[in-house]
């Protein structure tokens, strides 16, 4: 049975609809590389500012969190019939082992399951091969968080222009 | 300069967000100053959720490092966080309790609360290795 998305006129590479209107993705130069149903893939380009553990090199796992969130809140989006406003309920990360120093990091989420109310999303983080992540998360997100249009709202009416 | 704002300062990161570190008689509290930078949603507007997450991996491993003799940084294992409320336009804090220093691992509590602190908009959990 194929579904039908709010948001499907948006699928595809390099969406900068999905972070341009997020302020903190634009200050961390997050890049929205794809989306599709049910699923995004983020970067966050590396830079020394983002460093955790300076003996290391190694970016600090609350950049992960943002990635990972933002990623799982696109998916999220991405799995709606309608569009609606979105907010994290709860983000769980396991640190499988230290991001490589210098990398770009990459996310992935897919959300697995969406109720009316709740989506449940998964996701990974690599930064060489998506094959051997250094992260992978948990999380769900609540669905009509807040009454206001969405942002993406805009970004779907220019696409039928 | 306190020790643990000293700590602070030393991870890039905690400088890009502009972290500070006060204590009071109940033991350190981290400050997340406000800037239209970290916010996730304009329209609220509120704090994005991924800095809230990290602000709170950040007072929990500050307050494992208040706790310890300060060589080397624990690494985190996992972190979970829960979204209470949006965190709002405005300074956000947080302190850390340790549920559990064990010799490997530790067990961190983190909340975080805005104007009011029994009106968390925030709380973690995580395990460290030492």
């Amino acid at each position: 049975m194929s579904e039908s998305y709010a948001i499907q006129a948006l699928f595809g590479e390099n969406r900068s609809e999905f972070v341009d209107h997020v302020p903190h993705c634009v200050e961390l130069g997050i890049r929205c590389l794809h989306v599709g149903p049910r699923q995004a893939t983020l970067m966050v380009p590396y830079r020394g500012e983002l460093v955790g553990d300076p003996t290391r090199g190694v970016v600090f796992g609350g950049v992960v969190t943002t990635l990972l969130d933002q990623a799982g809140g696109v998916a999220t989006l991405c799995s709606l019939p309608e569009l609606v406003s979105i907010a994290t309920v709860d983000l769980r990360i396991d640190y499988l082992r230290a991001a490589r120093p210098g990398r770009d990091l990459y996310g992935h989420a897919e959300c697995i399951r969406r109720t009316r109310s709740v989506a449940f999303v998964r996701g990974q983080a690599w930064d060489e091969d998506r094959e051997d992540p250094f992260a992978i998360c948990i999380g769900t997100f609540m669905l009509g968080a807040n009454a206001s249009e969405h942002p993406l709202a805009r970004a779907m009416a220019g696409q039928g222009e | 300069m306190s020790a643990s704002q000293d700590l602070a300062d030393r991870i890039p990161y905690a400088r890009f967000l502009g972290l500070r570190v006060e204590r009071d008689r109940n033991g350190l509290v981290c400050v997340l100053p406000f800037r239209t930078q970290i916010v996730g949603n304009a329209r609220l507007p509120a704090v994005h959720g991924g800095v809230v997450g990290a602000f709170l991996e950040l007072t929990a491993l500050l307050g494992l490092l208040d706790q310890s003799d300060g060589s080397g940084i624990p690494k985190p294992i996992n972190f979970s966080v829960d979204y209470l409320r949006s965190a709002r336009a405005t300074d956000t804090f947080a302190r850390a309790g340790i549920v559990k220093l064990g010799r490997r691992i530790a067990n961190v509590r983190v909340f975080a609360y805005q104007e009011d602190p029994d009106k968390p908009v925030a709380a973690g959990i995580g395990n460290f290795r030492l």
